[in-house]
């Protein structure tokens, strides 16, 4: 009968599974949704000087501490007025904390992408070393054991007071505690990757062990290092937040989220939008970068659970 | 079992050596002049390389590490070059906020992420897995003093159910101590809630295919009964191990909580230690934490051969 292939075909044409790697992890729609937050996240700090922001520096005496949609009344050079609207009100220094937040969000993009690309390459660096020159493991691997037995925070804050507060000062705070973790899982994959038949050919074959390095081991470790920067870029930016809102990260010139929100700790009962909005901001950032981290480990680590 | 003790006690020394080395070496090549602090704006150069003298500033690095490890292996962490006292009576007088805040937050986190975590693993996919998982991820991503100032505005300044800041020691009353720390605990332990929470659903998920668990149903085993003790016993080893690693996320969090609270704890104490440059205090408390982490998760270790017994030393 003709009706029989019918039943085994099936009954709806499925779409064929997208071929590339960025194409099949937007699929997820948490990833496409925490990229997309991100993406959103980097234009509103790239452009925050043409969205309606003033100079979030400017100190203004006599509107300090106003509520979010207090309106003030600009002069421009000509004597011409205009109205502005200070959409998250004033801090206690009179400067529009809508600005603030808006130029913030460079502070803790570039944190995040730096701390994790400077951690990432010390850590890859430190743990083929480890991993592959024996006489080099021991002390490597100690040195890492004792970095890794001082809380977290604790080692950031006894870096960051080594150096004049500052940008660079923050990311060296903040990159030292997370080399340990990197160190620990590039040496493991290297441990067991060296036993493979395919690594074993190649050092029979006489390959050099910088070629060995670069095309039969390191892309081994591609995979979970993009796993792990993305949560180190996670953690990155909430150790900056905590270091400024302590009063020992980057200091108020350069508005941060974190330092917006030390500012607005000591009038926090009667004003707290100086914290409210920051906070928000930072909580929604660091949520999309967990959830692009917790999309990726899903979609490119299936093998790497357990190690 | 008390060779294995001994063994790994023998073996966390080297860890604490290193971390020693570590912090002695980073806080004594920093460019600030200790000295010059201390001596005060007005002082003479005289007059600095005098305080530089009697603090023993002046001597070879690795003369003033020695002295320094001699000193602490007699229980003498120094004197503190800010709030000029012994550093060792220092920290004995603020142990007590820190111990209870810290006490309090495992109490909660314990008490509310293991069940959380179960029934998110028994419901797998269920929309109240996703609340659970979704709330941990959230948990991960708002800092400590976010959610303490959340806590502060709602239930302290809008329902006035806590006092907004500060600490009332134990020795004052019991109903006062408790009163003020609930709202700094609740805050820290989210979270630790968050971690445990995850771990626990994930360890629990890979315990209940297991045969055993069948059999418990098969023979009509209660389901609650079969969840917590068949499931959580054999899951139970990671989640202990989380709860040890956590450590170092609650003591993070012990120096925020207490400044967002102002209680005058260890943690505080590392805050304002670091913005006065007060060198040996910052030490002893690093070295000090570091080392409550170390031996924590030493006894973590010891009580695995109790949830497991197959794991034997």
């Amino acid at each position: 009968m003709s009706a029989e292939p019918t039943l085994l075909a099936p009954a709806v044409a499925t779409l064929p599974p997208p071929r590339t790697l960025p194409a099949r992890l937007l699929r997820n729609p948490v990833v496409a949704l925490g990229t997309g937050f991100l993406l959103l996240m980097a234009l509103i700090g790239a452009f925050a000087p043409f969205l309606g922001t003033l100079d979030p520096t400017a100190i203004n005496p006599a509107t300090r501490n106003r509520p979010p949609g207090f309106e003030r009344t600009l002069r421009a050079e000509d004597g011409s007025t205009t109205t502005f609207r200070h959409r998250m009100g004033t801090d206690s220094l009179g400067r529009d904390v809508y600005s603030r937040v808006l130029y913030g969000a460079r502070v803790s993009l570039v944190i995040a992408v730096a701390v994790a690309t400077i951690a990432l390459a010390v850590g890859l660096l430190l743990g083929l070393v480890a991993g592959y020159i024996r006489p080099l493991d021991g002390p490597i691997m100690r040195l890492m054991d004792g970095l890794m037995a001082i809380p977290g925070i604790l080692l950031a804050i006894a870096v960051v007071s080594l150096f004049r507060a500052g940008l660079p000062a923050v990311i060296a705070a903040i990159v030292v505690p997370e080399i340990p973790r990197v160190v620990r899982l590039v040496r493991s994959i290297v441990l067991s990757v060296r036993e493979e038949p395919y690594v074993e050919a190649a050092v029979m074959a006489g390959t050099r062990l910088p070629q060995l390095m670069a095309r039969h081991i390191l892309p081994n470790t591609i995979a979970p290092l993009i796993v792990q920067g993305t949560f180190i870029a996670a953690s990155a930016i909430l150790v900056e937040a905590v270091l400024s809102f302590l009063g020992i990260g980057i200091p108020p010139e350069i508005p941060s989220w974190g330092n917006i929100m030390a500012e607005g700790r000591n009038l926090f009962r009667v004003y707290p939008h100086n914290i409210l909005y920051p906070g928000i901001f930072l909580g929604l950032t660091v949520l999309a970068v967990n959830m692009l981290g917790d999309g990726l480990r899903d979609t490119l680590d299936p093998k790497m659970t357990g190690r | 079992m008390l060779g294995y003790v001994l063994r790994r006690l023998a073996a966390s020394i080297p860890v604490l050596a290193i971390v020693a080395v570590l912090v002695f070496l980073m806080l004594r090549l920093t460019p600030g002049d200790p000295a010059a602090v201390i001596a005060g704006d007005n002082a003479s150069s005289e007059q600095i390389a005098q305080v530089r003298h009697q603090l023993g500033l002046d001597q070879p690095l690795l003369v003033q590490f020695l002295i320094w490890i001699g000193n602490l292996l007699q229980g003498n962490f120094g004197e503190s070059f800010f709030f000029k006292k012994s550093i060792g009576d220092l920290i004995l007088g603020r142990v007590e906020p820190t111990l209870s805040l810290a006490a309090a937050t495992m109490l909660i986190a314990v008490c509310v992420a293991i069940p959380l975590g179960v029934v998110a693993a028994y419901r797998h996919g269920s929309w109240l897995d996703r609340i659970v998982m979704g709330a941990s991820v959230l948990g991960f991503s708002v800092p400590v003093f976010v959610i303490g100032y959340g806590m502060i505005y709602v239930f302290a300044i809008t329902l006035g159910w806590f006092p907004v800041q500060g600490y009332q020691p134990l020795s004052a009353g019991f109903g006062g101590y408790l009163h003020r720390l609930v709202l700094p605990a609740l805050t820290l332990s989210v979270v630790y809630i968050a971690l445990i929470a995850r771990m626990t659903r994930a360890s629990v998920l890979e315990v209940l295919n297991e045969d055993y668990i069948r059999t418990a149903r098969a023979k009509g085993q209660v389901e609650r009964k079969i969840l917590f003790r068949h499931a959580l016993k054999n899951a139970a080893v990671p989640i202990v191990t989380v709860v040890g690693i956590g450590i170092a996320l609650l003591i993070g969090g012990v120096v925020v909580t207490e400044s967002v609270f102002a209680i005058p704890g260890l943690g505080r104490l590392t805050v304002d230690a670091v913005l006065a440059r007060d060198y040996p205090t910052i030490q002893a408390l690093i070295l000090l934490f570091s080392g409550v982490y170390v031996l924590i998760n030493l006894l973590i270790d010891l009580t695995y051969s109790l949830f497991d017994p197959r794991i034997r030393h």
